[in-house]
């Protein structure tokens, strides 16, 4: 790899990040304005046009805010807890593909932070790591009700972990690779009909996104911070950012899981009919080839985001519409009904392969 | 080299973390980053395979349990058994002689090189793996998927409701 692609890849790294933080920020003035709307009320307006500048004001206000540490607390730890909960929400963005490639002259530029082998093992052992910031912080708070939010997320994620990895297992037997990258590429190939992986997995599509409810912590599985319960779960004694990113580390996770689930399952920057685009700019408008390439690989960054966007309202729909699970209903759901369904989506999987339904993949690339 | 020495740096100082911490929840905290070093190590060999289970077995589901127990017993200084002298002066004994074993096992070792025209750089990949399990440990490798899908139904089945029994 030269320097200066180099240099490129290192840039593309970097708007990775602050897509990320961005997004995660209007997160939160999102689904104040989505609880709005689905209430019937006006939500945010205040601050800017359309109350746009929400998210600074709340940033003023938490960093503003007093920072307290209970008595008896793990210091040490109590600080490091928000801070692992951070780092591992955003370092899973890091392997996803989130366009094709932009050229210019001989200089080709991946539009993903870094391209490796094992994309979806990495990420599913980052989000396997995430639990340990919330452990962690509810642990040091000394506090019962953060202890007890931290055992039920500790005992939730481990639990959904196993449901996620069967229902991504069955996509690795069709796709026969572990990179995203691959995994997306093999969604649309040149020339024929070919359907996005929801179309051959939709269970195990359910399946995941179910798991990605509960992995992110969210409604109808946010049991681990359930305030009529556990007053505020693991973060009762966290105030300040310390709080805010605890918050903001939530919203990151509903980013990455949106983003996953659109490039597993919903084609990721694929859209239809984009080599005919690309073929027609060529060809009838006068582009050049690279120039087309370029195009329609924006487009298809546009389409990924409109897939992770959809996906975030999704999220934010179903938090303001069903109510909250029991903790035994939301461990029978987990070991009882997802496992089993997933074990046999994988063996139907297989024999829908074994018997040709669900054709071969193709390297085309 | 250079990288490899502070990782090993590293790992052994995180190592020796979890005997002399005081604190259970710090020897385990210091538990996962020694898993963390030496997911790394496997990293420099090309083996991202086993790099990236490393991490989702060791540090993302065992070291998660590990956790959850130590929290619920709620160890710390205080309840810190005390051992008789005799059992320290055997433990110190028995592991002595066993550091002492390793030690003369392997002080005569030749690092072994490689040869970079044969050097295959692919070796540690997942197809390659894929390809050594499936063709020459078949057998072993089917057996071991069984045992772990027998305990997984072992444990849905003990986590099934009996009839007539109470919901909690």
């Amino acid at each position: 790899m030269s320097l200066e692609s180099l240099g490129w890849q290192g840039l593309v790294i970097l708007v990775v990040f602050g897509v990320s933080l961005l997004i995660a920020t209007y997160c939160t003035y999102a689904e104040r304005v989505i609880a709005a709307f689905l209430q019937d009320r006006v939500g945010p307006d205040r601050a800017g046009p359309f109350g746009l500048a929400q998210p600074l004001a709340d940033a003023v206000k938490l960093f503003t805010k007093e920072e307290f540490f209970p008595s008896g607390a793990n210091k040490a730890l109590f600080i490091f807890g928000p801070c692992l909960a951070m780092i591992t929400a955003l370092m899973s963005s890091a392997v996803i593909p989130f366009g094709s490639f932009l050229k210019f002259g001989t200089t080709i530029v991946h539009l993903q932070g870094i391209e490796i082998n094992v994309g979806m093992l990495y990420v599913f052992g980052i989000v396997s790591l995430g639990v340990y910031g919330i452990m962690i912080g509810g642990w040091a708070s000394n506090n019962k009700f953060s202890l007890l939010g931290a055992i039920r997320a500790a005992s939730q994620n481990i639990s959904y972990e196993l449901a996620m990895g069967l229902a991504l297992i069955a996509v690795l037997m069709m796709s026969g690779s572990l990179s995203l990258r691959d995994i997306t590429l093999q969604q649309s190939v040149p020339g024929e009909w070919q359907f996005w992986n929801i179309v051959k997995q939709p269970l195990g599509f359910i399946i995941f996104i179910v798991c990605a409810f509960a992995e992110t912590n969210r409604t109808p599985f946010d049991l681990p911070e359930c305030e009529t319960e556990l007053v505020g779960g693991y973060h009762t004694e966290y105030s300040s950012m310390k709080m805010g990113l605890y918050l903001f580390a939530e919203y990151v996770n509903v980013f990455v899981a949106s983003a996953v689930m659109s490039v597993i399952y919903f084609g990721g920057f694929n859209f239809p009919f984009q080599y005919e685009l690309r073929g027609w700019l060529s060809s009838s408008q006068g582009l050049s080839l690279d120039a087309a390439q370029n195009i329609v690989a924006i487009l298809g960054v546009v389409s990924v985001f409109a897939k992770i966007f959809a996906f975030i309202f999704f999220f934010m729909w179903v938090r303001w519409t069903l109510p909250r699970f029991r903790y035994d209903q939301l461990m029978r759901l987990g070991w009882t009904i997802l496992i089993p369904l997933a074990i046999f989506n994988i063996l139907l999987t297989g024999g829908l392969i074994t018997t040709g339904i669900i054709p071969e993949i193709k390297h085309w690339w | 080299m250079s990288l490899f020495l502070f990782l090993s740096f590293v790992a052994l100082l995180s190592a020796l973390g979890v005997v002399l911490a005081k604190n259970p929840v710090h020897s385990v905290l210091f538990l996962i980053l020694t898993f963390f070093t030496l997911s790394a190590h496997y990293l420099m060999l090309n083996a991202q395979f086993l790099a990236a289970v490393n991490i989702i077995v060791y540090a993302g589901a065992i070291m998660v349990l590990f956790l959850f127990v130590i929290m619920f017993l709620n160890l710390n200084e205080d309840t810190e058994p005390h051992k008789p002298a005799l059992a320290q002066i055997a433990a110190t004994i028995a592991g002595g002689s066993l550091l002492l074993i390793m030690v003369a096992a392997l002080h005569n070792v030749q690092p072994v090189g490689y040869d970079p025209a044969t050097f295959d750089s692919q070796v540690g990949m997942v197809d390659r793996l894929g390809m050594v399990l499936f063709k020459q440990y078949s057998l072993p490798f089917e057996l071991a998927s069984i045992l772990l899908l027998a305990a997984m139904v072992g444990s849905v089945m003990l986590g099934k409701r009996e009839t007539g029994e109470r919901n909690f």
